[in-house]
C-alpha cells in the first residue's frame, strides 16, 4: 500500500486530496499508467505529465524513479510560490 | 534560521525590527516581502494550497543552501498559505550577512527558488471565478543564473 497524494488543480481534477493505492507499480510511470486506466477523472489528471511534478516521500523526483520502498508518492503542477 | 509556514497574517515591519535585533556580528540585513495584486481591480483574492510536511524540508533545504554560500549570519522565511486578500504580505525573506553583497545575493536566491521549488500553489479568486496561477518559464529560468 502507498499513500498517494493530489494538489492544486490535480487533486481537483481527480475529487479527493489523497488515497491510499494497492498497487505493485515498479516506477512512478507504471503507477501513473495504472490509476490513468481507473476512470476518465485520473486519465485526464494525468493526460500529460510533462505538466506534472512528482515528489516521493517529499522529495522532488522524476516519473521514471523507482517506488521499491517509497511510502507517500505526491502529483502536482509546476509550483508557483514566492 | 527560522521558518515559517502559516495561515495567520503576519507583520513584515515587526519582523524585520525583530530580526535586526536578534542578529549578531552582521553589517547587512536584505528583506523582502511579496503582496497580493489585485491586477488592476480584476482579483478580489488568492488561495494558496501547500503541501504540509514536505514544504517546511523543501524551505529548509534552500535556506541551508543560501546559507553555506553567502555565509549568512542569519535567515529568515515566512510564508502563508490559505485565503488572502489584495494587499495582504504573502511572503517574506530577510538575510543577514557580514557585507550587502552576500545579504542582496542570498535574498534574490532564495527568492528564485521559493517561486518553484517549495512546494505551493496560488489560486487568483475573481469575481469571474477562480484559476490557477501557470508557472512561468521564466522562474524556471532564473534558477540557472545560480
Amino acid at each position: 500500500m502507498i499513500d498517494v497524494l493530489y494538489f492544486a488543480w490535480v487533486r481537483e481534477r481527480i475529487g479527493l486530496p489523497r488515497e491510499r493505492v494497492e498497487t505493485g507499480a515498479a516506477t512512478v510511470a507504471d503507477l501513473v499508467a495504472e490509476l490513468r486506466a481507473r476512470e476518465e477523472r485520473y486519465a485526464a489528471a494525468f493526460a500529460d505529465t510533462s505538466a506534472l511534478r512528482v515528489a516521493l516521500d517529499q522529495e522532488l523526483s522524476g516519473f521514471d524513479a523507482p517506488l521499491a520502498g517509497v511510502r507517500e508518492v505526491a502529483f502536482f503542477p509546476p509550483m508557483t510560490g514566492g | 534560521m527560522r521558518i515559517r509556514v502559516q495561515a495567520e497574517p503576519f507583520d513584515p515591519g515587526g519582523e524585520v525590527a525583530a530580526f535586526s535585533a536578534a542578529v549578531r556580528g552582521a553589517g547587512a540585513v536584505v528583506t523582502f516581502s511579496g503582496l497580493v495584486r489585485d491586477e488592476g481591480g480584476r482579483l478580489t483574492g488568492m488561495e494558496i494550497e501547500h503541501y504540509p510536511g514536505m514544504t517546511e524540508k523543501a524551505i529548509g533545504a534552500i535556506v541551508d543552501e543560501a546559507v553555506a554560500r553567502w555565509a549568512l549570519v542569519d535567515a529568515l522565511v515566512i510564508h502563508r498559505h490559505g485565503r488572502l486578500r489584495p494587499g495582504d504580505a504573502i511572503m517574506m525573506v530577510a538575510t543577514a550577512a557580514g557585507h550587502r553583497g552576500e545579504a542582496f545575493a542570498a535574498a534574490e536566491f532564495l527568492m528564485d527558488y521559493l517561486k518553484s521549488r517549495a512546494p505551493f500553489w496560488k489560486k487568483e479568486l475573481g469575481a469571474e471565478g477562480s484559476e490557477w496561477v501557470a508557472a512561468k518559464d521564466a522562474d524556471e529560468a532564473a534558477l540557472k543564473r545560480w
